[in-house]
């Protein structure tokens, strides 16, 4: 090979490989080194302790400079609450969908379920969440007799049918990766399919599920518009799964425009999406961590 | 050997790429385009007047986004567009210094109404009894005349211009309740959640009540129109402001002088803006806010 022909058959598409993966490298760091530059503003020059912005509930940041009071606890327990909530709903109709269409009927699966879930996470958020007010909200008002249906379950809901195909498509590659001889072995010692499915297939699968559980919250915790839309942004504690309350991500998009950047309301708003972005870190450590764990014991 | 090439390469497709993708900011004074960003209230209007302007200046080009009036104001402030639209003054989010580098072009005024539920059966409150809902001390529609229903505020966040607004002008200066009213800043959803929320009450401005899927309330019998704003009968309104940083020259300055024409006029009108021109009562920027 002479030194263009080695260029073109090697060296070219290498670099713009390697272009690339070192560009989002690049990107993740720099959007990271943003956050926590604009984030770190309200303790460092609005003088605000850690304390005071996770565990307060006093919200009353100045519009000019400083001098307010920046407790974001009110907003960091409602994402917490929606989006567990989100994930005990979601998780027995995911772990089902995903043992369904794998070892109970894996034509029927792949046929019609498999796009089915596809389709779902094609889904604009905003539609969930105009789906989720004119129909969800009024229902559970219905249900429950309460004066309006704006609550955590709704916004659970809403979340639930959002995260759902992410843990039922990675549940799925999960048990489908478990060795055919287990099976096998299982049958052979007189097992029914049921009793193989959860004694055998799902504890072996419980790294990959766990993963799908963890990318599910991860999702969850993120989502702003659809889930703002249903839970009534109410700024106090939920008191029960009925009562509105609001949330991080649908306080940083109801504030964003309203603020001016460098007033003290501004910076709590990166705070909280600085907040919002360790916990989607620590997400994915997670993630990592279970992934290690599920190496060794294989 | 080869691993260190493909990096070099790589470096070098970087640089070129970005210097490829970067290009100086057009100087707004001699170029013929008008970037506008901004109150999200005065938006369907800016478009409107616009799409009219650039048929008669067909070489201009201007842009209108969204973002909220904190938005336009800061990014007029730094310049990177020409005029920011507010629906509050500038003082009121910035401090005085900052705030006098702007130039205040007010280009027509907006009514804010009291809405509710059609099903409370109430057309017309009491200011006194406005504030008394608002701040919480009445709960039930009962109280005043109205059905048996219980009272659900749905208020702005605390940063919107809207709300303050309301708070200043509605509630004479009152706190609304916080911890009990729910909240919701995009006017559209606003105005649906009033319609299926039996009971409800929130505030809106003129010009989304276009049609009778919520009740605009009367305050001490006088009506949410126009002609009570121009006379002084009404009292929830705020003029509209389009801010330039410095004196405007230019496209820019034709483009706001264009609002003042009868062309303009008209389409303030339509969109459901009032004309400051017709304005009896007049109100000045106020001290610095908190």
């Amino acid at each position: 090979m002479n030194k263009a022909d080695r260029f073109r058959k090697e060296t070219l598409g290498r670099s713009l490989v390697t272009l690339a993966g070192l560009f989002i490298i690049l990107l993740t760091l720099t959007i990271g080194a943003f956050l926590v530059y604009r984030g770190s503003a309200t303790f460092f020059v609005d003088k605000h302790n850690i304390f005071e912005f996770l565990f307060s509930s006093d919200w009353e940041p100045a519009q000019q400079g400083s001098g307010g009071k920046v407790g974001a606890a009110i907003f960091l327990v409602g994402s917490i609450f929606i989006s567990g909530l989100a994930l005990l709903i979601a998780l027995p109709f995911s772990i089902a969908a995903a043992v369904f269409m794998t070892e109970i009927s894996p034509n029927f699966g792949n046929m019609l379920l498999q796009p089915a879930i596809e389709i779902f996470v094609g889904i604009p958020s905003v539609v969930y969440g105009w789906v989720g007010l004119t129909v969800l909200v009024p229902w559970i008002a219905k249900v429950f007799s309460l004066a309006y249906g704006y609550s955590v379950l709704a916004g659970a809901i809403v979340l639930a049918v959002m995260i759902f195909p992410t843990i039922t498509s990675v549940s799925a590659d999960a048990i489908r990766s478990v060795p055919s001889e287990y099976r096998e072995a299982a049958y052979g010692l007189g097992s029914t399919r049921w009793q193989m499915i959860y004694k055998v297939i799902l504890p072996t699968a419980a790294p990959g599920i766990l993963t799908g559980v963890v990318l599910g919250l991860a999702r969850a915790f993120g989502e702003a518009l659809a889930v703002s839309m249903v839970i009534g942004k109410m700024q106090a504690f939920p008191t029960s799964v009925l009562s509105p309350t609001t949330n991080l991500t649908a306080e940083i998009t109801a504030d964003m425009g309203n603020t001016t950047t460098g007033s003290e309301w501004n910076n709590a708003i990166w705070s909280m999406a600085l907040l919002l972005f360790i916990i989607s870190f620590l997400f994915i450590l997670l993630i990592r961590l279970i992934g290690k764990v599920g190496n060794k014991t294989k | 050997m080869k691993k260190f090439l493909a990096v070099i390469l790589a470096a070098i497709l970087a640089v070129g790429c970005f210097q490829g993708c970067s290009r100086n900011p057009s100087d707004s004074t001699a170029s013929s385009s008008v970037n506008i960003s901004g109150s999200s209230a005065l938006q369907p209007l800016v478009k409107a007047v616009a799409d009219k302007f650039r048929g008669s200046n067909t070489n201009t080009s201007i842009t209108v986004n969204a973002g909220g009036s904190g938005t336009g104001l800061q990014n007029v402030f730094d310049k990177t567009v020409d005029i920011g639209a507010s629906d509050i003054f500038a003082q009121e989010k910035f401090s005085a210094d900052k705030a006098n580098a702007l130039v205040d072009h007010i280009v027509c005024v907006v009514g804010v109404a009291a809405v509710v539920n059609q099903q409370t059966n109430i057309e017309n409150v009491t200011k006194q009894e406005l504030i008394g809902i608002f701040t919480g001390k009445i709960t039930n529609w009962k109280e005043i005349g109205g059905s048996d229903q219980k009272i659900v505020l749905i208020n702005r966040p605390k940063s919107s211009g809207t709300r303050a607004l309301f708070k200043a002008y509605a509630l004479d200066g009152q706190e609304e309740a916080e911890g009990h009213a729910l909240t919701e800043d995009n006017s559209g959803t606003l105005k649906q959640n009033v319609a299926q929320t039996p009971g409800s009450i929130a505030y809106l401005a003129f010009p989304y009540l276009t049609d009778k899927t919520v009740t605009a309330l009367s305050i001490d019998g006088v009506k949410a129109s126009y002609e009570n704003i121009y006379s002084g009968k009404y009292g929830i309104w705020g003029y509209e402001h389009l801010y330039t940083n410095g004196q405007p020259n230019g496209v820019v300055k034709s483009f706001l002088d264009y609002f003042s024409t009868s062309d303009c006029e008209q389409i303030i009108q339509e969109k459901g803006y009032g004309l400051s021109s017709k304005m009896t009562v007049k109100r000045s920027a106020p001290a610095a806010s908190k």
